[in-house]
Order: structure tokens, then C-alpha cells, then sequence
């Protein structure tokens, strides 16, 4: 018995090991804030769409709950921070943690909403609530309704960097949060709490079976997810020093879906990958029909699913497979 | 407030003839198509065209949409959709995304971002008195058209030998493939009737929904919610949702304009926590 405890703490233990292949990443990644110092605006942007897209998978990859409105609480930490920009409190980090912890309230509140029904009921329900977000935000005071918050005004990081107008600091400060938030979430991934979301995932009749609590693990983790993406939208607000209603609209769920699904869902870095594809993508097309570029994500999307998901993030996850085989 | 009633029965009505296409779709094949909207602004734009551009009569519209719809729904599910019945919800709803994208973006490209009005015959304009209600005379035709569809759909699904073998199909394909009914044809004249339904109803609702490129996005919602409150049980669940909705939205929006597009939200996030199957579901 003893080793067989020893066994499955040390495949634990080796889940949660730091892999050479992520090192080589988070080297690159710090080489891209000096090699490209032109791009760091649109590389900022593409860390936030990536910290947004892990949220996703954190719902998505390991829980399996597919949901058409985690922009809602996107939207949630953009404004929190925002609001306390506009009224004085600009300090950053203090903004996403607020920010992170104000969407996590409202993730915890609708958690209930998608424990009911299939997956269609959930896809219904998570449509709805971010719509009456987004309703809110349109007709609340507060926010400023269609034009946007104005007046936002932030702090120097830490007191020390100040955002400038290349995004140098916005850069190296979103980089460093999703690299916080990446490491915490391998952590929690690959704890009990990670794996019981995956026996769900698998199957929620058996992983009840086997004494886990269902209901509770999905709570908890709709409610890490909203906290991620309040982060995600809070950092965006602080970079931008401006909140409009488009953090909370539709497409941008739809975004963070395709996002996590170019990149493959199921390994944290898939939003990752991901993000900087999509963001390349759209600057190249963006720069031919700046207009009409919807119409190829949706093109892409089609393609995506009658050629198969499978076949086309099979490529990396083979890739990421083979290297932790050899580890 | 009799007006008012009115006025929502026939919002509701045209809500109906839009969404009972994507009724049998997303309840009675469980194919989550969030791009049936889609379909509902084709028609819309196919009569704007005609009848603004090339001056055919109103009425002859209506039918051209139709058919300009149900042919186009009927190219895209032996094409595109065919391949998608059987994978899973998440790429459904990824599939039709796309679609509702592109739709956007294209109509975008070939008619312009602005809202079309369409050039209603002078007879269809003004109220008449009925009994001291103000009865608009265009949605009185909408209340007509809808309600004589309604009957008909009714009666071939539940009666016709076309429902019977639609029915059996949806139930357990295998079987009814085993008792030689053509599943996958009566499955595509369904999917083509239900889109031609949708342009019928975007074509009736130009006058009152507004119809721009971003229609199938504004109104994805309300169609979900008509089906997922509804209930898939034939086509009274959808019908008496679509209704309610209706008198809800346009009473909402009367009555209470700061709240009002929260209360149908708020009406199916709680239909949906206490009844997941629908209002007026079969037990299953």
C-alpha cells in the first residue's frame, strides 16, 4: 500500500515538474520583450488574450463545461479595474487582484446556474448571464454605458514603472502576470482538485461514483476560471487606460473559444499558442480587409470543424506528448 | 393595454414562424444551430431587394423568400451541415459561429452596414378600430399569415405521413432507416422548410425586427430562448413561448424601458434552472 501511495505522489510530483520545452518558452518569450521592443503594444495585447484563452481552458480543457458568455466576467474585471482607476486607486496590482476577486464573486454566484441540465441548457444559461451583463453595463451609470469609461487614470507599477505610451512596462507587466498565473494554474491542474476535473470531464456518472464531488468541483472551478478571466480583462483595462462595452459582447467568448481551440485545449498553453496565431492572423488579414475581417474567423471556424479539430491540434499535442514521454 | 397585447401577440407570432425552423433542429435533431438566424435575414434581405429595387408586389415577396432561403438552407446542409450532425455540442456551436460570422461580414460587403426599410404597400400602412383597439393593419396580416402557418405545421407534423415518418426518424434513426424511410432526405426537407420558414418570418419582421447585417447575432437569443423554454414537444411549446415572449418584450420595453431587455433573460435563466428540458417537455 505504502508504495503504491509513493507511486502516485511521484507521478504527481511529475506532472507538476517544470518541462525543459516550457523553460525553452518562457526563455523566448523574455528574448521577445527586448528582440521586438517595436511590437510590444500587440504583443501585450496577445498575453492578455492568452491569459483570457487559459481561463477558457481551465472551464473548457480540464472540466469540460463549454460556455458561450466568459466574456461576461472578462468584462466584470475590466470594469472593476477601470472604476477604481477612475476613482483614484490606480495602483496596478491592486487592480487585478480586486479586479480577479470581483469576477470570481460573480463567477461563484452564477456557478449554480450551470450545474442544472446538458450542455445545451449550459450554453443557454452561460449566453444569458452574459448578456444581462452586458445589458447592465449598457444601461448602468456607472460605467459609462455605450462611450465607454472614461478618465481612467493608472498608477505606476509597483509604485516604480510607469506606462508609457510604447507599451514597454504594459508589456513586461502583462508577461509577468501570465507567467504567475500559468505557473499557479499547472499547479492547481495537476493537484487532486486538477485531476477529480478531469475524472468529471471524463465521466461524471463514475467520477460521483468514486467519491467525487461533483457539483463542488465545478463550482470551485467556474469560479477560479471567472477569477482568471477578471484578471485577464482587469490587465487590459489598466494597458489601455479605457473600458468600452466591447469587453463584454458576444464575439469576444466566441474569441476566446477559437483561441483556445487553434492552440488545443487540455494543456495551458494552448491559449497561448494560440493567442499569438490568432493575433498574427488578424494583423495580416486586418491589414488587407480591415473591415470585413469577421468573415475568415468565421470561414476559420468552419474549416476548423469540418476539417477536424482533432487532425489539425494534433500536431502540437503529439509534439508536447512525445517530449514528456522522453522526460 | 389591449394594444399593447396586440402588438406582442404579433411580435410573438413572427418569433415563432422564425424559430420553429431551429424547434426541429436543435429539439427534435439536437443540432445546435446558432446560425438560424442567419437564414431569417436572407429572406429579410431577399425581399428588401425585390420589393425596394425591382418593385414586385409585397405579397409575391414573401413567398420568393421562401423559397430564396429554403434553397439556401438546403445547399448548406447537404454541403456543410450533414458533416456536423454527429459531433459533439462544442463544435456545433464553434460550426455555426463561424457561420453567423461570415454571414455578417458578407452581407456587410454587399449591402452596407446601414438598416434596410422596406417599401410596405399603401393598404398594409395606419391602424384600423376594432372595438376601440388601435389594430395595426400590418401586423394584423402578420397575425393572419403566422397563425394559418402555425396550423399547418401543426397538422402535417401530427397528421400527415411526412410527420409520421419525420417523427420516427428523430426518434431512433436506425430504426427508421431499418423500416426504409429515407432519413437523411426527409431530415434536409425539414432542415429546408425550417429556413424557409426563417426568411418567410425575416422577410414578415423587416417592418418591425429592423433588419441590418448584425441580425442573426441581435436575435440569436430570443430564437434559443422560444426553443429552450418552449420545450421540443411538437410545435406548442415554441408556439406559447414565442407568444409569452412576446407580450413580455413589448410590455417590457412599454412599461419598464430601463429594465426591459433584462426581463426575458431573467424569464429563461429561470425556466431553464427549474425546468432544463423546456416548459412543456415530454417527460422523458
Amino acid at each position: 500500500m505504502d508504495s503504491l501511495h509513493a507511486a502516485a505522489a511521484k507521478s504527481l510530483a511529475m506532472r507538476t515538474r517544470l518541462h525543459p520545452a516550457e523553460i525553452a518558452f518562457w526563455l523566448c518569450a523574455v528574448a521577445s520583450y527586448f528582440l521586438l521592443p517595436g511590437k510590444h503594444l500587440i504583443l501585450s495585447e496577445i498575453a492578455i488574450m492568452a491569459l483570457f484563452a487559459l481561463s477558457v481552458d481551465l472551464l473548457l480543457g480540464y472540466a469540460g463545461i463549454v460556455s458561450l458568455g466568459h466574456a461576461a466576467f472578462f468584462g466584470v474585471g475590466a470594469y472593476v479595474a477601470g472604476l477604481l482607476g477612475k476613482y483614484g486607486y490606480g495602483e496596478p496590482v491592486l487592480g487585478l487582484v480586486v479586479g480577479g476577486f470581483g469576477a470570481a464573486v460573480f463567477g461563484f454566484a452564477t456557478s449554480f446556474l450551470v450545474l442544472r441540465g446538458t450542455d445545451l441548457t449550459r450554453l443557454m444559461v452561460t449566453l444569458g448571464v452574459a448578456l444581462v451583463f452586458y445589458e447592465i453595463a449598457n444601461k448602468a451609470g456607472f460605467t459609462g454605458g455605450a462611450d465607454g469609461l472614461q478618465g481612467v487614470m493608472m498608477g505606476p507599477v509597483i509604485g516604480l514603472f510607469e506606462f508609457d505610451i510604447f507599451g514597454h512596462v504594459a508589456y513586461a507587466y502583462s508577461l509577468i502576470v501570465l507567467f504567475v498565473m500559468i505557473m499557479a494554474a499547472r499547479r492547481i491542474v495537476g493537484s487532486p482538485f486538477g485531476l477529480s476535473l478531469v475524472a468529471i470531464k471524463g465521466n461524471p456518472l463514475r467520477a460521483r461514483a468514486v467519491g467525487v464531488p461533483v457539483n463542488a468541483r465545478l463550482v470551485g472551478v467556474y469560479t477560479l476560471a471567472a477569477f482568471y478571466a477578471g484578471v485577464a480583462g482587469a490587465l487590459l483595462a489598466q494597458t489601455q487606460a479605457f473600458v468600452s462595452l466591447d469587453v463584454l459582447a458576444f464575439h469576444r467568448s466566441a474569441d476566446g473559444l477559437l483561441v483556445l481551440l487553434i492552440g488545443g485545449a487540455g494543456y495551458l498553453y494552448g491559449g497561448v499558442i494560440g493567442a499569438v496565431i490568432f493575433k498574427l492572423m488578424q494583423d495580416q488579414i486586418a491589414a488587407l480587409t480591415p473591415q470585413y475581417w469577421q468573415f475568415w474567423i468565421g470561414l476559420f471556424l468552419v474549416a476548423l470543424v469540418i476539417i477536424g479539430r482533432d487532425r489539425l491540434i494534433a500536431g502540437p499535442a503529439a509534439l508536447l506528448n512525445l517530449l514528456r514521454r522522453r522526460s | 393595454m389591449l394594444t399593447i397585447l396586440f402588438d406582442g401577440v404579433a411580435y410573438g407570432m413572427l418569433l415563432f414562424v422564425i424559430a420553429c425552423g431551429l424547434a426541429i433542429t436543435l429539439g427534435l435533431m439536437n443540432f445546435v444551430n446558432l446560425a438560424h438566424g442567419a437564414f431569417a435575414m436572407a429572406g429579410g434581405y431577399v425581399a428588401v431587394v425585390l420589393a425596394n429595387r425591382y418593385g414586385v408586389p409585397f405579397l409575391l415577396c414573401l413567398p420568393l423568400a421562401f423559397i430564396a432561403s429554403a434553397l439556401i438552407g438546403l445547399l448548406l446542409e447537404r454541403t456543410l451541415y450533414v458533416r456536423v450532425y454527429g459531433k459533439s455540442h462544442l463544435d456545433q456551436v464553434l460550426f455555426t459561429i463561424g457561420l453567423v460570422f461570415m454571414s455578417v461580414a458578407a452581407v456587410d460587403y454587399v449591402m452596407g452596414s446601414q438598416q434596410q426599410f422596406i417599401n410596405l404597400p399603401e393598404w398594409l400602412r395606419g391602424r384600423i378600430d376594432i372595438m376601440g383597439v388601435g389594430v395595426g393593419r400590418y401586423r394584423l396580416l402578420i397575425i393572419v399569415i403566422c397563425g394559418a402557418l402555425t396550423i399547418l405545421l401543426q397538422s402535417i407534423l401530427s397528421r400527415s405521413s411526412f410527420g409520421a415518418k419525420l417523427r420516427a426518424s428523430v426518434d431512433d434513426a436506425r430504426v427508421a432507416r431499418g423500416l426504409g424511410i429515407p432519413v437523411d432526405r426527409i431530415f434536409a426537407i425539414t432542415f429546408a422548410v425550417g429556413s424557409g420558414l426563417a426568411g418567410l418570418g425575416g422577410a414578415l419582421g423587416a417592418e418591425i425586427l429592423g433588419l441590418d447585417p448584425t441580425f442573426p447575432l441581435k436575435f440569436m437569443i430570443y430564437f434559443l430562448i422560444v426553443v429552450t423554454v418552449g420545450g421540443t414537444s411538437g410545435v406548442t411549446g415554441p408556439l406559447v413561448a414565442a407568444l409569452l415572449l412576446g407580450v413580455a418584450d413589448v410590455a417590457g420595453k412599454y412599461y419598464v424601458p430601463q429594465i426591459g431587455s433584462f426581463v426575458i433573460y431573467t424569464i429563461m435563466i429561470v425556466v431553464l434552472i427549474l425546468r432544463p428540458q423546456g416548459l412543456f417537455a415530454r417527460a422523458r
